[in-house]
């Protein structure tokens, strides 16, 4: 196993080998029932568009224009089958590697840009999106996944049988599993029945630790102690991941309780640009997974079935190359916000210790204004 | 007017909150039909039921965290911690995610989370129950902080802090509980039914008060020492010195300008609080005293407070914290430097 990472792919849910052919499973067939061949290409172009995107954020890291980037490649069908499940009354709490989902929920993608320029913290609106800010202190955010899930509940939004009924989503990754405060949101939302999937991205690392330092069992094992259902999912299958995630929503919107996944992925690239996996993982390792690609399989599928045409591939691959130049032009074109706005919103209401500090920086860069003047 | 002890005074606008607001929730750990530790909440589960009133799995992290997502659907969540040094659990969520998501949205999102926490010494209690952590929360932007010393504020300022848009940690001088005075429930009332009532609550609950007018000393205190900066007063008056007391109801904001105004008539400034004085509160006040009033002291501000040592063992409490022999040789020092 070690070649191809450290936990066992045993019982995963798969509906698509690694070649593209379609397999049966008994379960979950269903939940894939309604994904026609449109639908497919819609995953397989949303896929594309969003690695495409990632690339082009990977080369303006690279170029200086970013201080950072998280890629997500590897990851697409994990995001994105899962993504396309969602409906406008779901809600997702993302980690920090989840562009697909945010471009499943309608954020315009070179907006998450502005976080890795440097500019802001959160970068689109979370209730126009049904998609929480970015959370970078890993598993914080599974809480609040959980609070909001308990206030949908007494809000009327669960399990009525309408098409209002709503789910939350928490998207974390295999480290954070370790964290207390993942514990801790599957203790508030297994006794509180909260309408809550968590839906792990076992990409197979946290940054260099390979998932064998969280766990010695897979992690969808942990479900258990809590006494929440869970499935483990072939997270390079969008099929699959699409199937479990309609599984798992329809669950929690009934009113069923919390629900945990663990899509079995890789992180193809690095962590961050900051990082160089060359010190912590082989390549046949990284060859290994080359073949599990998730678009390719995904292409390879619909091309079986002759429901990918030229004339689809060339017009993402033109949306792709219009996508890039369009974010190199937005992030160029971004100055850095107004000093001043570093201390708003620090508060709702005034605060005094702002107000004076604020104040008095405003008087200390004026006296450089002042002194300009009569130079 | 009516009497109160400052624990029913609690109680009591915990309930008038919930009464005003259906969106208003308490959550905590033996809250419910215990009524909490210290009876704070006693009652309250009987009259408005387990949905609103809500006994939480034992992990402090966890309550602030899912207020804080219960929040962004517009709930007001009141948390209680049920002791002072079980906060740190939920140190990460108050500092990196309370304070900061509102922030972190430019204001898209408001987190109105209250949370209550029984703090400070003084009742012979075992290890991590009788701590003063407000100068670690003081330090993150963000958070409000507040502390009453008396019936009157504990009725007013636990409704401001709900009614707040900002999260409030709300300090309760739990040796104080007991304490009784005459609270008015009328005005705070008006406060929160009239116009702008979220604007002129929080702003009048980030501001100090004269306790007592004086002409020789400005002595500073919050929440469990105002009683001992009192005591203290009256004793320095029967040997002919007259000390101002300033409560100064919150720390952040910390209400400067009224200590300034004070120091600028007294010339000498004393603060006393029970947390360690390094870090502390007083050093921050102290530093703004120098700042702003240098030429108008006659002494050098001093403090009186915890040692940099933790909380001793109960037997030892009442040699770390500030006593009157210790305000009052500090009044002696700064009077005759």
């Amino acid at each position: 196993m070690d070649a191809h990472g450290p936990l066992s792919d045993e019982g995963l849910v798969r509906l698509l080998t690694h070649t593209g052919e379609r397999v049966s499973h008994p379960e979950y067939d269903a939940y894939a029932a309604d994904l026609d061949a449109t639908a497919l290409r819609r995953m397989w172009h949303d896929m594309t568009v969003v690695r495409g995107f990632d690339h082009e954020a990977t080369s303006l890291q690279r170029q200086g224009e970013l201080g950072l980037w998280v890629p997500s490649l590897g990851q697409e069908a994990a995001q994105i089958g899962s993504g396309h499940a969602l409906r406008d009354s779901d809600y997702v709490f993302p980690s920090y590697r989840e562009h697909g989902v945010a471009f499943t929920r309608g954020v315009d993608l070179p907006e998450i840009l502005r976080i890795f320029r440097g500019l802001q913290h959160g970068a689109w609106d979370p209730s126009a999106h049904g998609f929480h800010l970015y959370t970078l202190v890993i598993g914080a955010h599974s809480l609040h996944a959980t609070g909001y899930a308990m206030a949908m509940d007494r809000d009327g939004l669960v399990g009525t049988g309408q098409d209002t009924d709503g789910a939350v989503v928490c998207y974390f990754g295999d480290g954070a599993t370790s964290q207390g405060d993942v514990s801790e949101a599957m203790v508030f939302a297994a006794v509180h029945h909260a309408p809550v999937v968590f839906f792990v991205q076992n990409n197979q690392f946290a940054i260099s630790e390979p998932a064998t330092r969280q766990s010695r069992v897979p992690l969808a094992q942990r479900g258990a102690g809590f006494g929440i259902p869970s499935v483990r999912v072939d997270g390079n299958d969008a099929l699959a991941c699409y199937a479990v995630t309609q599984w798992a929503l329809r669950q929690a919107r009934s009113g069923a309780g919390p629900v945990l996944i663990e899509a079995f992925t890789y992180r193809m690239g690095a962590h961050t640009t900051s990082d160089d996996p060359t010190k912590y993982r082989t390549k046949a390792d990284e060859a290994y997974w080359a073949e599990r690609d998730p678009i390719a399989r995904l292409e390879a599928y619909l091309r079986s079935i002759g429901e990918l045409p030229d004339d689809a591939v060339d017009a993402a691959a033109a949306e792709v190359k219009d996508l890039g130049r369009r974010t190199r032009e937005a992030v160029k074109g971004w100055e850095a916000p107004p000093v001043g706005t570093m201390f708003e919103h620090v508060y709702a209401e005034p605060h005094a210790t702002v107000a004076a500090e604020r104040a008095w920086f405003e008087r200390y860069e004026r006296s450089f204004a002042d002194q300009e003047a009569h130079a | 007017m009516t009497t109160m002890t400052l624990a029913g005074a609690i109680n009591r606008g915990l309930r008038a909150a919930m009464d005003r607001d259906p969106k208003v929730l308490l959550m905590g750990e033996d809250i419910g039909q215990l009524g909490g530790v210290f009876r704070v909440t006693d009652g309250l589960w009987k009259d408005f039921g387990g949905d609103r009133v809500m006994d939480t799995p034992l992990a402090e992290s966890g309550i602030v965290g899912t207020a804080i997502g219960m929040a962004m659907r517009g709930y007001r969540s009141v948390i209680e911690i049920q002791f002072d040094g079980f906060i740190f659990p939920a140190y990460d969520q108050i500092t990196t995610q309370l304070a900061k998501m509102h922030y972190r949205s430019q204001g898209l999102l408001t987190l109105p989370i209250v949370i209550r926490v029984p703090f400070a010494g003084g009742i012979g209690a075992v290890e991590h129950h009788s701590e003063s952590p407000e100068a670690l929360f003081a330090h993150t932007a963000g958070l409000r902080i507040v502390s009453p010393a008396t019936p009157q504020d504990a009725y007013d300022m636990i409704q401001q802090a709900i009614a707040s848009p900002d999260p409030v940690l709300f300090l309760e001088p739990k040796a104080r509980y007991w304490d009784k005075g005459e609270v008015d429930v009328s005005r705070v009332a008006d406060q929160l039914e009239g116009e702008h009532a979220e604007a002129a609550a929080t702003a009048e609950m980030g501001r100090g008060r004269v306790a007592r007018e004086g002409r020789d000393v400005t002595l500073v205190a919050y929440g469990p020492t105002v009683r001992l900066a009192l005591q203290a007063a009256e004793l320095a008056a029967a040997e002919g010195t007259d000390i101002e007391v300033v409560d100064l109801r919150s720390i952040s904001p910390l209400d400067s300008d009224t200590v300034v105004r004070s120091a600028k008539r007294t010339g000498r400034v004393v603060v006393v609080h029970e947390a360690p004085t390094a870090f502390g509160s007083g050093a921050e006040l102290s530093a703004r005293v120098t700042e702003q009033a240098f030429f108008h002291l006659h002494a050098p501000v001093l403090r009186v407070g915890g040692f940099h040592a933790p909380y001793p063992g109960s037997k030892l409490e009442h040699d770390y914290l500030p006593n009157l022999d210790r305000v009052l040789d500090a009044v002696d020092r700064v009077m005759t430097h």
